[in-house]
């Protein structure tokens, strides 16, 4: 398991004013995108609109989708060919997708999908929110799966876990979710969009590409001879374990001497990191861990954090929903508060301050 | 005495038994995709998008690199595998629930987009394999699962003519109705079927053809009634014809989308000759 964490500070190279959701997508070129199929939903329309522009000059491949169901199922598509696709939606985009995802996984083709999140239920709003965590952790569709969920904090790991994003949908051959909002999608900050390592090259050796000199492939989510559908999900949970061992990410932030730590992700993190610092500054001992993987959780590392300190609170843009993952990672007797603004609503540094002092006992 | 053998197997169609019901319309229909598939040399270049429903075993029927769609969106997949890799000849086979009712947006928006793609349609008037409820293409009066009291076009609206509707649309090439009820008649199928590879080989835009084929068990009827259930009653809603051929002439047969309708039929007029 690795700690990882970027911001343009920590690179090396020249970093240019970049917003979030081009940075997503520059990380994706660089990656080797080879297809984009979106339809516009606000506040991820740069992703679509610069890709529109950005991959004819790499060769690739940009087509505007009539809906997000034929969106995501032309990602299917062209996954199945081998080549490096994404598709990028919000709120109810990303809900019409589920069908698709749900094939995607259980086709076992990978791919990336970026759900630059707005609040809802319903059409909602174009606010900040974090209200699809258990759509993005859950699979989101039918059926016993899961896809990989990366939440950047910041434009730099907008590029750089778009990037790594791709590679680890081809590794584990499975969909990968972007699970990110409107403030780092329309914020501006340093970034430096170049390549933090060469990208995977594996030989797809399962991929629709003509039947010329081999036997016919299929690939398929049915199964309906004997017990085969059951095996299948077996198949798919052994590589749901391998993903809870090997993809775990997250970073730390004032935790070796904490006696209390705040666990938020994406934003909710970036604004929690403030009131830490003012915690901090108050003589207060608390730090910060963001988990950057949503599933899986690094639940290892939280746990082994969490044995060092009184208690913890989760911060999240929604009424409470990594918190329940939290509680059960840490069981009963570790106490976890939560404070969380649905809908659009952002909490405030003073806010998470006076949540901290109320639950450091 | 003994029985030689005239019409051998087509290459790319496995020597397996299929699954579905005798005096059914998909087996004769494989068979005349898998001799286009073999007439052309595609078998290692095809890949088969496999709808929901009967036919989504098309990878036990065909030797050829096939997925399977989700329900309705065999033409959306089938943008997807063609843009990533247009060396791909990309063949969808759907009926009529599939193509019509619930994949109706990604079917005209497919055409819309003159996707080099070869869609067969089989029009049989019902869902089948879910059991005989009413489909897009129900004829009026039609009594099915759903429409105990006969299809009521008041209430459930008309049938969908898909090879008149895909004519419309600029970008299909290629979009005739055919029936698979005697010889004469599949051999025209099998021209259609031809027609519509054309279409995407030389880069036309979106081949289509209808296959109108009875589904005996949803009918209950005997596979003779149900061929006369064709002729007398879905040929009569449905009638057979080329609606589109913009296919390139053998003396201009690279020049692709842009070239002109060469050309059409009257709605409802049998414009091939045998």
């Amino acid at each position: 398991m690795n700690a990882t964490a970027t911001t343009a500070e920590k690179r090396t190279g020249t970093p240019t004013l970049m917003q979030g959701n081009i940075a997503l997508a520059e990380g994706a070129v660089q990656a080797g995108l080879r297809c984009y199929f979106g339809y516009p939903i606000t506040p991820q329309n740069q992703i679509p609109e610069y890709l529109s522009a950005r991959l004819p000059e790499t060769g690739g491949v940009f087509v505007q989708a009539e809906s997000e169901l034929a969106s995501i199922n032309m990602v299917l598509g062209a996954a199945a060919t081998g080549a490096r696709v994404m598709t990028s939606s919000s709120g109810p985009g990303i809900s019409l997708m589920q069908e698709g995802i749900s094939f995607l996984a259980g086709d076992q083709l990978p791919c990336v999908i970026a759900n630059i999140m707005r609040s809802g239920p319903g059409l909602g709003g174009i606010k900040p929110t974090q209200g699809d965590y258990y759509q993005a952790t859950r699979g989101g569709g039918h059926g016993d799966y899961h896809t990989l969920v990366l939440a950047p904090a910041n434009a730099q790991e907008m590029f750089d876990l778009t990037y790594k994003a791709f590679d680890l949908a081809d590794t584990y051959r499975n969909p990968v979710l972007i699970l990110a909002d409107a403030i780092l999608g329309q914020m501006k900050e340093p970034v430096i969009p170049e390549p933090p390592y060469p990208r995977l090259e594996l030989d797809k050796d399962w991929a629709l590409t003509g039947a010329n000199n081999r036997p016919a492939r299929n690939i398929r989510s049915m199964y309906l001879e004997g017990d085969d559908q059951e095996q299948h999900n077996y198949v798919l949970q052994e590589k749901y374990d391998r993903v809870r061992q090997e993809v775990p990410m997250w970073e730390q932030m004032d935790t070796d001497d904490a006696d209390f730590v705040v666990v938020a992700f994406g934003t909710s993190a970036r604004i929690a990191s403030s009131a830490v610092r003012l915690a901090r500054a108050e003589g207060l001992r608390v730090g910060l861990f963001r988990p950057i993987t949503l599933f899986p959780l690094p639940e290892e590392a939280l746990r082994e954090m969490a044995a060092k300190v009184n208690g913890l609170l989760v911060v999240e843009m929604n009424l409470g929903q990594m918190v329940h993952d939290v509680r059960a990672i840490l069981g009963p007797d570790k106490p976890v508060s939560f404070h969380g603004r649905p809908g659009g609503g952002v909490p405030t540094v003073r806010e998470i301050l006076e949540k901290i002092k109320e639950n450091m006992v | 005495m003994t029985v030689n053998k005239t019409l051998g197997r087509p290459e790319s169609l496995c020597d397996v038994p299929t699954l579905y019901c005798g005096g059914c319309g998909h087996g004769v229909a494989h068979r005349l995709t898998a001799e286009a598939i073999d007439h052309f040399g595609l078998r290692g270049s095809a890949v088969g998008i496999a709808p929901a429903g009967c036919s989504v075993l098309l990878y036990k029927y065909f030797d050829i690199d096939t997925i399977e769609s989700a329900h309705g969106r065999a033409l959306a997949v089938g943008t997807g595998m063609k843009r990533a890799n247009p060396d791909l000849f990309v063949l969808t086979y759907q009926g009529d629930g599939d193509l019509a009712s619930i994949g109706m947006c990604e079917t005209i928006h497919t055409a819309n987009r003159g996707e080099s793609i070869t869609a067969v349609f089989i029009n049989n008037a019902v869902y089948g394999m879910t059991g005989g409820q009413m489909a897009p293409t129900t004829l009026p009066g039609q009594r099915t699962t759903t429409t105990p009291a006969g299809r009521d076009i008041a209430r459930e609206g008309a049938p969908i003519k898909m090879a008149e509707m895909m004519a419309g649309f600029d970008g299909v090439a290629y979009s005739e109705r055919v029936a698979l009820y005697d010889p004469r008649q599949i051999r025209r199928a099998r021209k259609a079927v031809f027609k519509a590879f054309e279409a995407q080989i030389t880069n036309s835009g979106l081949g289509f053809v209808e296959i109108l084929a009875p589904c005996v068990t949803n009918l209950k009827m005997t596979p003779d009634k149900a061929q006369q259930w064709v002729i007398d009653e879905l040929c009569a809603t449905f009638p057979l014809g080329v609606y589109k051929d913009r296919l390139p002439t053998e003396n201009q047969a690279t020049t692709p989308a842009a070239a002109t309708q060469t050309a059409t039929a009257e709605c409802g007029s049998v414009t091939h000759a045998d």
